[in-house]
């Protein structure tokens, strides 16, 4: 057989895993940032990591894209160990996934059409003009007027800066795109916009989408399942629906609080009048 | 990809029938992508794109695709496009609804004669810029010495240490080996002459009036010079700047004055400690080379060398230490943002001032010659 393109295999390989977290503790010295932590991300989801400040969202992003290695336990992801992404540099395995970082972590010497070639120029001998067509596709993907990609970053707004990271990150057709905190800082009708076009651009190009947030707004929108992390472990993991009847003290302290109601009752009343 | 795919592949059939096969994806893409740029399209006739061989498709793909397309269209071929998978077909109909603004021309950022123009704006607005710098660190200083008791004593204290006391082994070793370098250099022509104790005026009197303090100073405007840039355009840059400035307090009597005083008072001390490891190595090498033992050497050195060659230096020093700190100082608040930003204004930095100190020293020299001293 062959194998499948990235939107077929979407629809074909619902429920097939690209991430298994199995046992992943960290430590930092003494401190104990993920004790015995497991979950697993299938194919074509919205993958949503929740949780309050300082519980390790961020580090198990890290520990997932290979960044960092987890004191014990393993990550597989798109069935490679994630060991080796830390250990080597260049795998294929790194233009099959793509990464947001949470300021955009754009590289400021060069411009937002130089920003969005990068992945391009160092991994294919695609030719000039190929590049650039990509490119400019890429950036109007994301919502960017055409003569945004001869700025630099320092030259754009929080809100644009985003998009042009989202743009750096799907600039490959990864199968997997990671979102740190995509929304964080951004006003809400803009956040919402970026939501949107998460979504879109999941459906456009059969994405995988694991994010790290705590917009509430974020979760209910656009995730399909979340895992709420505290105390170093998973204290919840489902759809949003699910963990809202949670007993659990804290997930029900972190949907349940003032900003939690809100969000919820914002959802449903969108829900209401879609139908 | 892997190899159950087929690599992707063009060729024309007939004049008429453009095949596609294989995994148009990136970076497999990248030989069709060269084939069909070179691709002579047959002159106004009805061609079709054959898509049904096409296994894998992305973005990357489809633009290349579209490109030929619209490359074909526009030499007046009729073309369309067949067996296209639905899937593959949507990513197309992605590239053409983005399509116009992927071509929309951008007009070019500046051209030459503005960019000139504005250079020279932006060398003017410069030069004033570090004029208002000199005047607010002078006014700042006024006030301090209006009311002493504005002094950050602790980052004084600090920077001194940081910049004085830690600069102590790296001033001392190189100073000492230039005090070695120049008794062997001299050593060579002396024993010619059997002028043996000159050494002591040729090691003396250069190293305490001119190379002890360049020494000094240049290595300052490495270490610190360099730091002072980097450290207050980093507060720039994370706003720690404007979070001084809305408690009322000033950065320039915060972070720069206490700087300065710490400069001026740790060159000089540096200098004069450099003078005697400096005069210590040529002692060495004199005794070794010349036969000129220690209490020659410093007898003669007594004779030798006057007073005035030791204050020339060390006078030199205090005003070495403020062009350094200034122009730190200066450069760290022109940084803007950007990574890159902070790079260039440390390197313009260390350029600077050290270029300022050799053109002050070499007014000395001469003003100095004028009043024979």
């Amino acid at each position: 057989m062959h194998e499948l393109p990235p939107t077929l295999a979407a629809v074909a390989q619902v429920g097939v895993p690209v991430i298994e977290v199995s046992h992943v503790s960290t430590r930092f010295g003494t401190a104990v940032v993920h004790r015995d932590v497991s979950l697993t991300v299938v194919r074509g989801e919205v993958f949503a990591i929740a949780g309050g400040n300082g519980c390790g969202k961020s580090t198990l992003l890290r520990e997932i894209i290979g960044l960092l290695a987890p004191t014990t336990g393993t990550i597989r992801l798109l069935g490679t160990d994630s060991r080796q992404l830390t250990q080597s540099n260049g795998s294929p395995l790194q233009r099959r996934f793509g990464v947001m970082f949470q300021h955009g972590a754009l590289f400021s010497s060069m411009t937002l059409a130089e920003n969005v070639a990068v992945p391009l120029r160092e991994h294919t001998p695609l030719s000039a003009e190929a590049i650039r067509d990509i490119v400019a596709l890429k950036i109007a993907l994301v919502g960017l007027p055409p003569d945004s990609a001869i700025k630099f970053p320092s030259e754009l707004s929080g809100g644009m800066r985003r998009r042009a990271a989202l743009a750096r990150a799907i600039v490959m057709d990864p199968e997997l795109l990671f979102l740190d905190e995509p929304t964080a800082g951004l006003d809400p009708m803009i956040a919402a916009g970026f939501d949107d076009l998460v979504l879109e651009l999941k459906r456009l190009l059969g994405l995988t989408i694991v994010m790290v947030t705590h917009d509430l707004d974020s979760l209910w929108r656009i995730a399909d399942r979340v895992a709420v992390l505290g105390e170093g472990q998973v204290l919840g993991l489902g759809t949003m629906d699910a963990l809202a009847r949670s007993d659990d003290p804290v997930i029900r302290s972190y949907f349940h609080g003032p900003r939690g109601r809100a969000a919820h009752l914002n959802h449903s009343g969108m829900g209401l009048q879609r139908d | 990809m892997d190899d159950r795919v087929q690599q992707a592949a063009v060729s024309l059939v007939e004049g008429r029938t453009l095949r596609c096969r294989g995994a148009w994806t990136m970076p497999d893409v990248a030989p069709v992508e060269r084939a069909l740029r070179r691709m002579t399209w047959p002159a106004r006739s009805a061609l079709v794109f054959e898509a049904s061989g096409i296994e894998a498709f992305d973005t990357g793909g489809a633009v290349v695709l579209y490109r030929a397309l619209m490359e074909a269209r526009r030499q007046g071929c009729e073309v369309s496009i067949q067996g296209l998978r639905p899937d593959y077909a949507q990513l197309m109909s992605l590239v053409s609804s983005h399509w116009a603004a992927m071509v929309a021309e951008v007009a070019p950022r500046q051209n030459g004669s503005e960019r000139f123009r504005a250079s020279i704006r932006n060398r003017v607005a410069q030069g004033a810029g570090a004029l208002e710098f000199l005047g607010e660190s002078a006014t700042a200083l006024v006030r301090l010495v209006a009311s002493p008791r504005r002094l950050r004593w602790r980052s004084c204290l600090n920077s001194l240490r940081l910049d004085g006391v830690h600069a102590l082994p790296i001033t001392g070793l190189l100073t000492f080996l230039i005090g070695v370098v120049i008794a062997y250099q001299g050593a060579e022509q002396l024993r010619k002459f059997g002028t043996n104790i000159f050494i002591v005026d040729l090691v003396g009197i250069s190293l305490l009036r001119e190379i002890a303090p360049l020494i000094a100073a240049i290595l300052i405007a490495g270490r610190s010079g360099s730091a002072y840039a980097a450290q207050i355009g980093t507060m720039k840059v994370t706003e720690e700047l404007d979070a001084l400035q809305t408690f009322g307090l000033s950065p320039i009597e915060l972070l720069v004055l206490p700087r300065v005083l710490a400069l001026v008072v740790a060159l000089p001390l540096l200098t004069a400690y450099a003078d005697v490891l400096g005069v210590f190595g040529g002692m060495l090498i004199a005794s070794n080379q010349l036969n000129v033992s220690f209490t020659a050497f410093l007898s003669r050195f007594e004779e030798a060398v006057a007073l005035r060659h030791m204050l020339i230096g060390l006078g030199k020093a205090p005003f070495f230490a403020v062009i350094i700190a200034l122009v730190g100082c200066y450069q760290g608040f022109q940084i803007r943002g950007g990574v890159d930003d902070v790079g260039r204004h440390t390197t313009i930095s260390v350029v600077q001032s050290i270029f300022l100190v050799i053109i002050f020293d070499a007014i000395c020299s001469i003003l100095l010659n004028w009043w024979n001293l």
